[in-house]
């Protein structure tokens, strides 16, 4: 009987190296040969995306396919139910899709173990991003991919609550004082004045108008500044006046389910709020500000781009596609499909002219941070968030202070 | 698994064992069961024993997620990532260590509650004056068929601060939660909330001071908490009703002509004999809410403020988001081993003459199946004294 155990665990082991030795064949490592001296070939091109819906879907495949027919190679896409995962899968078998939406999340991760290629400086159409979503996906100098598209956020206001209180087009608010004498009137009953969500994606904003933030000019750690230090203590007032409120607390998932169920008059979220008005909550009238200025403007800044894997069957193709999804008419063409913002600067006079409403959100681009995107930056920004949740019965300082503590273990 | 790996074993060694001195017989047979056997051992070891070898060697190794974890140019780093995890006051360690407190008040509520529920529900569902007994019996066991994806969406909306939870509260003018959205400990609650006395305030275990381990759970994972004792107790009920019939009416009726009235009966007669059961559910208990990941995966993703954060969901979370694989494979390595001494503790507890009990039990049923068999099978008789001697004495 044990004879017999023994043999068969020593064949499991066998089988188990031979698998090992026989799967491992077919893994290089990345190289770093421009795209461009590679021989062309006719692969078919793969893109997984993770879409905000179909009118997203819709719009990217039209997009792809357009490219498909001008280029003579074939193109399918892909719509990630969980993005993150598929395309780590992709990356760990060595077979992932060949261009995939990255968020500024995700770019460092995957920069850093290899799985993206470098391809930024070999686009043609460089020069024309907004510098400030270029440096959101340089990782260790290198510009890795082409902005997609990205968002800002901006003061949104519910019209009819701000006439009903007696408010005009004047009062506006553009500084501190005025946005907490604003909410004081827009408060009535359960009702607050300003409602966001309680994480550093809004709150962030009162860091970066008060000159601070959670990294310096030249990336350092310098989340216990004292200009944080009055952001949130100018948060924590409002909170405890009862003139603002976190999301959370409301019982709605975000800034603009609070707005548009009328549990705050005010909210503080980026231009996708709008598809959730006109589909969700056509009732609401709303209008759209520029965030009030602490010491300085600020806002923040989202985007997403077009990574091209290291691993990619066909990059000659990949880039070539990238460039054409990246054209000021197919930038102008995303933005009336689904309402995003283009990337590139040569697009945004005309952006201004077809979507006056959306002007506030992209003068944002102007004056916005990107948030910390180092490796690691996610869990400290996550632990940041966790606490900000208490930040009604809690000292600032000592949320800062261990937020300096674990982000200086990753930014130096 | 379990039983598969367990018919594994019986069929190779059952033949073995009554073949006794016909050592080449005994070969043969053996051979042969192993050839039976072969497909599922090759399943096992490609779909079991290799990636539990892979996530062996990425816990002490740097990959880092691109390519084979044995490729070349992947490191050794010996004990690092279990360092990271277990040791120091990083942010990793301070994660790993929420995470395990979070657990471990889910683990230490939902078991006993699951348990007894289950055992309440199989002794209700068995009583003979109960009319419509299928449809309770299939009641119950509902919420276990039911994916827990759809069952954690159903109680996101139960337990949303305008949801059904805080209506029904509401009627007792009780002001409900924001289930969901409250990381208050219910300890801390209890206690008042506040910031506690100074002496719990220096970082303890994992970087966490002694104030936070107290919290309890948070009123998220109360929400939690209920939903597996609602999801799991069928499942168990069902494991208690088998062996409550197992166990026969004549025992108990005997029992009653011994003048016992029916809380001794319960305790001395039903209870004793349950035992084994009872180890079973614990145990099935204790492993399955160690493990909890597709709640908190679909409802809560680690929040509110990281209280309904658990070791698996945050081994997924290092490695799938923060592409920190050597850390999430260490992180599952410790869950498993936390698991094995839990699984451990309470078989030291009251599993130990367990085996004894079972195997009595199992004994007097064979004998009893064995002469039914002799009695109305043909042939039926060849096989009962073989089974029963093959146990031997004890």
């Amino acid at each position: 009987m044990p004879r017999t155990t023994r043999a068969a665990a020593t064949s499991l082991a066998a089988a188990t190296l031979l698998c090992l030795t026989a799967c491992s064949n077919g893994f290089s490592s990345a190289n770093q040969t421009p795209i461009a001296s590679e021989s062309a070939n006719t692969n078919p091109v793969t893109v997984l995306i993770g879409s905000s819906g179909d009118a997203e879907t819709t719009s990217v495949k039209t997009a792809v396919a357009a490219w498909s027919a001008k280029s003579g190679i074939q193109a399918e896409v892909k719509v990630a139910s969980d993005l993150t995962q598929q395309a780590t899968q992709g990356f760990a078998g060595g077979k992932p899709d060949d261009v995939l939406y990255v968020s500024t999340d995700q770019l460092a991760g995957w920069a850093k173990n290899g799985s993206l290629e470098p391809y930024g400086d070999q686009l043609s159409n460089k020069a024309d991003f907004y510098p400030g979503l270029v440096k959101a996906f340089t990782y260790d100098d290198r510009f890795y991919c082409a902005p997609k598209d990205f968002s800002t956020l901006a003061l949104v206001i519910n019209k009819s609550m701000w006439s009903d209180a007696g408010l005009t087009d004047a009062d506006v608010p553009t500084t501190w004082d005025q946005l907490e004498a604003v909410a004081k009137k827009l408060t009535k009953g359960k009702r607050v004045g300003l409602a966001f969500s309680p994480e550093i994606a809004r709150v962030g904003v009162f860091m970066a108008q008060a000159g601070g933030g959670l990294l310096s000019q030249d990336g350092k750690a310098q989340a216990d500044a004292q200009a944080n230090v009055d952001a949130l203590t100018y948060v924590k007032k409002l909170l405890s006046e009862g003139v603002a409120a976190f999301s959370s607390d409301l019982g709605a998932g975000w800034g603009g389910e609070a707005f548009g169920k009328k549990m705050a008059a005010m909210t503080i979220e980026g231009n996708w709020i709008t598809g959730a008005m006109t589909s969700t909550y056509s009732s609401v009238q709303y209008t759209v500000a520029e965030l009030p200025a602490g010491t300085q403007k600020g806002t923040l800044q989202f985007t997403n781009c077009w990574g091209i894997a290291a691993d990619a069957d066909n990059k000659a193709g990949a880039l070539s596609l990238v460039e054409f999804l990246t054209t000021t008419q197919q930038q102008l063409t995303f933005a009336k499909d689904f309402g995003v913002m283009p990337s590139v600067q040569s697009a945004t006079e005309q952006y201004k002219t077809d979507n006056p409403a959306m002007v506030p959100f992209i003068n944002g681009a102007q004056y916005a941070q990107n948030l910390p995107s180092m490796a690691g930056a996610a869990d400290v920004l996550k632990d940041f968030n966790s606490q900000l949740t208490g930040l009604k019965g809690k000292d600032p300082k000592t949320i800062l202070a261990s937020t300096q503590k674990n982000l200086q273990a990753v930014a130096g | 698994m379990s039983t598969t790996q367990g018919l594994a074993r019986t069929a190779a060694s059952a033949p073995a064992r009554s073949a006794g001195h016909h050592s080449r017989l005994n070969r043969a047979q053996a051979g042969a069961g192993w050839l039976f056997v072969a497909p599922m051992v090759v399943v096992l070891g490609i779909f079991l024993f290799l990636p539990v070898l892979m996530a062996a060697w990425v816990s002490v190794s740097d990959w880092n997620g691109r390519g084979a974890p044995w490729a070349p140019g992947v490191n050794f780093v010996g004990g690092r990532n279990y360092a990271d995890v277990l040791g120091g006051q990083g942010l990793a360690a301070r994660d790993f260590g929420v995470s395990i407190r979070n657990n471990l008040y889910y683990v230490i509520l939902v078991v006993p509650i699951q348990t007894a529920l289950s055992l309440v529900l199989a002794f209700l569902v068995n009583k003979r004056a109960l009319r419509a007994k299928g449809f309770y019996r299939t009641a119950f066991y509902f919420p276990s068929v039911t994916s827990s994806v759809a069952i954690t969406v159903l109680w996101l909306f139960l337990f949303s601060a305008s949801g059904a939870v805080n209506a029904v509260l509401g009627w007792f003018s009780i002001n409900g939660p924001n289930w969901f959205a409250d990381p208050d400990g219910l300890i801390h609650l209890m206690l008042g909330g506040g910031d506690g006395p100074d002496w719990l305030q220096a970082p303890g275990l994992f970087g966490i001071s002694g104030w936070e381990w107290l919290a309890g759970p948070s009123v998220a994972m109360t929400a939690f908490i209920l939903m597996a004792v609602f999801t799991t107790s069928g499942t168990f009920m069902l494991l208690f009703l088998a062996s409550l019939q197992a166990i026969g009416e004549e025992t108990d009726e005997a029992a009653m002509v011994d003048g016992a009235n029916a809380w001794q009966r319960f305790r001395y007669v039903t209870l004793p004999m349950l035992r084994p059961t009872i180890f079973t559910v614990l145990t099935l208990g204790t492993i399955g809410t160690w493990q909890v990941f597709d709640q908190i995966y679909t409802g809560t993703r680690g929040g509110p403020a990281k209280t309904t954060l658990t070791p698996a969901y945050l081994s997924y979370d290092a490695a799938f988001v923060s592409q920190d694989w050597g850390r999430g494979a260490a992180i599952a390595f410790v869950l498993f081993a936390i698991i094995v001494a839990f699984t451990a503790l309470q078989r030291l507890i009251l599993g130990r003459d367990n085996d004894r009990t079972s195997r009595r039990i199992e004994r007097a049923r064979l004998q009893a199946t064995a002469q039914t068999a002799a009695h109305t099978v043909p042939g039926g008789s060849a096989a009962g004294p073989t089974i029963g001697s093959s146990d031997g004495p004890s």
